[in-house]
């Protein structure tokens, strides 16, 4: 896993939903990982999916992927050009569909509460620091479970190298 | 120090003494999917195993798009019946069954002491049981399927404690959606939550699974009834295996204790766009709605279609309503008691058991500036199809009495 992210900020509030993110509607029709970016953020901030950027980061405020179970929601986020989601709390199965899809979710309100919408935001996994303009902040290290999976760019990729040994 | 339910239930899982916080990987007792077991298929042979690995271990209940308003759907539907087919899964319900949390506790799986998970989030339904259930991902069903376990943070508890006796216009419902209004929507996020009291013993299990279908939205892990003699009655005969009742210490520690009276509150409404904005009914009443839906997988049982019948009962109602019992069995019921034709007579309609329009699929989205009252257990922006709609929530009670009035209206007024 590349363990530095650079980017910039998107930065939204509280209790932020699945169904804003990834919106009811698609969620039993198939699509493939690119397709489902399309709609990442659809029904809070439709412009988002035009103007992201590759390796951009997304900041939000309590309780973030609050609602369905549906793994489009990170999949679709990740797809999107997001690498990290830095949120003051994540909710549980959000935060478990984020790691297995392989894209770390860091619980840090001190620095969302330092991050503006736009600003540059550096995420550091090795060292658990988030460099923001107004100043750096730690996050404790993931259980080894948890960095496995990230490791292997997901749990489908970890539960295959665990199987096939490769 | 004693151990919580949670992390009696994960020591036994995992074979080891654990404490809240600990993560195992533990083998679940049952993994349910529904219509998203397609999109799962898919996942399981990227993983490159040829067989599912205890396939009487997984439980599939189509629920979501029944019948298939569309050839994806329809599509879908296919993918999944050819997969059960080749992996041998022997317990498959196809479209004519019901809503999969109804099914799945019609069916006997939902049992004391049992570890279960699903591709659902409103999975913590079993606790009302007994079970430790949470909702899960699609690849981690993916993962079970191949290789029988998955990984679990042991979760702290919170203990719900409600007393006082239901006055006849408060539901379980309306209980809940206060008590979500006061902890808040992450008020039990990562948790475990226990309901216990003496409002509880009063309750049936279909009553039960109202707050442990929205222990969801609080966030929480799993939501859990320990199990009593009402719990031990409903599953004679019904359960699908041996089973194990867990129980908290009485030492057991807890993060948070929070105690209600149910004798106190009122119908419960929650406002656009979250469960937990929550407001006493009379705040909004004679908001006007467009839409009444009283069913989906918090309220669409006996019970709930009994209480609309007693509302409907010799009456007219003025905006599309729209009933769907839970599942056949709850239809056929409600057929015998006469709840059916009650609705018919009144103008309502009845749709065939399954999720209806509750996530915006298909029998019933809104149009932009539209209201629904719903019994259902989300209001999201966009829930119901259409981001510029308004979705209020309520007990199957209000909803019922609002359907007569065209406006949101206690039930008192009729009872």
């Amino acid at each position: 896993m590349i363990t530095q992210f650079k980017g910039k900020t998107w930065k939204y509030g509280d209790n932020i939903n699945t169904d804003v993110i990834f919106p009811g509607k698609y969620t039993y029709q198939k699509m493939e990982p690119e397709e489902m970016a399309k709609h990442a953020l659809e029904d809070l901030d439709p412009e988002f999916v035009n103007k992201v950027n590759d390796g951009d980061i997304l900041v939000a405020g309590t309780n973030f992927g609050m609602g369905s179970s549906r793994e489009q929601a990170a999949v679709a986020i990740k797809y999107a050009g997001i690498r990290v989601i830095i949120a003051k709390s994540f909710s549980r199965i959000y935060f478990r569909n984020a790691i297995n899809a392989g894209m770390p979710a860091i619980k840090s309100p001190e620095a969302v509460d330092a991050l503006e919408n736009g600003d540059p935001v550096t995420v550091d996994m090795e060292k658990g620091e988030i460099v923001t303009p107004r100043g750096t902040f730690s996050f404790p290290p993931y259980p080894q479970t948890v960095m496995d999976i990230l490791n292997n760019n997901g749990l489908i990729n970890f539960i295959k190298s665990k199987i096939t040994g490769k | 120090m004693g151990k919580t339910f949670a992390e009696k239930l994960m020591s036994q899982k995992a074979g080891k003494d654990v404490s809240a916080g600990a993560i195992v990987s533990v083998e679940p007792d049952y993994v349910m999917s529904h219509d998203n077991a397609a999109a799962i298929a898919n996942t399981f042979k990227k993983i490159g195993v040829e067989k599912v690995k205890y396939p009487e271990r997984v439980v599939i209940i189509l629920d979501h798009e029944i019948p298939a308003p569309k050839e994806s759907s329809a599509t879908n539907h296919k993918e999944i019946r050819e997969f059960v087919k080749k992996q041998g899964i022997p317990h498959f319900y196809d479209i004519n069954n019901g809503i999969c949390h109804q099914v799945f506790v019609e069916q006997g799986f939902a049992m004391p002491g049992k570890l279960i998970v699903g591709s659902d989030s409103h999975t913590t339904t079993y606790g009302a049981l007994g079970a430790f259930s949470a909702g899960i991902g699609r690849s981690e069903v993916a993962a079970i399927w191949a290789t029988g376990e998955l990984w679990f943070q042991v979760p702290e508890t919170v203990k719900i404690v409600i007393n006082g006796i239901m006055p006849p216009h408060i539901t379980p419902k309306d209980i809940v959606l206060y008590i979500i209004g006061q902890i808040k929507a992450d008020g039990g996020d990562y948790k475990s939550v226990e309901f216990t009291g003496d409002t509880i013993a009063q309750m049936d299990i279909g009553e039960r699974m109202v707050l442990t279908n929205m222990a969801a939205e609080m966030g929480a892990k799993n939501g859990y009834v320990p199990p009593d003699p009402v719990t031990f009655d409903f599953i004679r005969g019904l359960a699908k295996s041996e089973f194990e009742p867990l129980y908290s210490d009485d030492d057991a520690d807890y993060v948070q204790t929070v105690e209600f009276d149910v004798s106190k509150i009122q119908p419960s409404v929650a406002k656009p766009h979250t469960v937990d904005n929550y407001a006493p009914i009379d705040e909004v009443a004679g908001t006007k709605i467009d839409q009444a839906l009283i069913g989906t997988c918090t309220n669409g049982r006996l019970s709930d279609l009994e209480a609309a019948a007693k509302i409907l009962d010799g009456k007219q109602v003025k905006v599309r309503t729209l009933i769907i019992p839970a599942s056949w069995s709850v239809y056929k019921q409600a057929l015998q008691k006469g709840y059916i034709e009650t609705f018919i007579d009144a103008g309502a309609m009845i749709l065939n058991p399954g999720c209806g329009p509750c996530l915006g699929a298909h029998q019933g989205v809104m149009a932009p500036g539209e209201v629904t009252f719903s019994t259902a257990n989300r209001n999201f922006k966009g829930r119901m199809g259409c981001r510029d709609s308004e979705i209020y929530l309520g007990s199957p009670l209000s909803v019922a009495a609002s359907a007569v009035t065209g406006e949101i209206t206690h039930p008192g007024r009729f009872l």
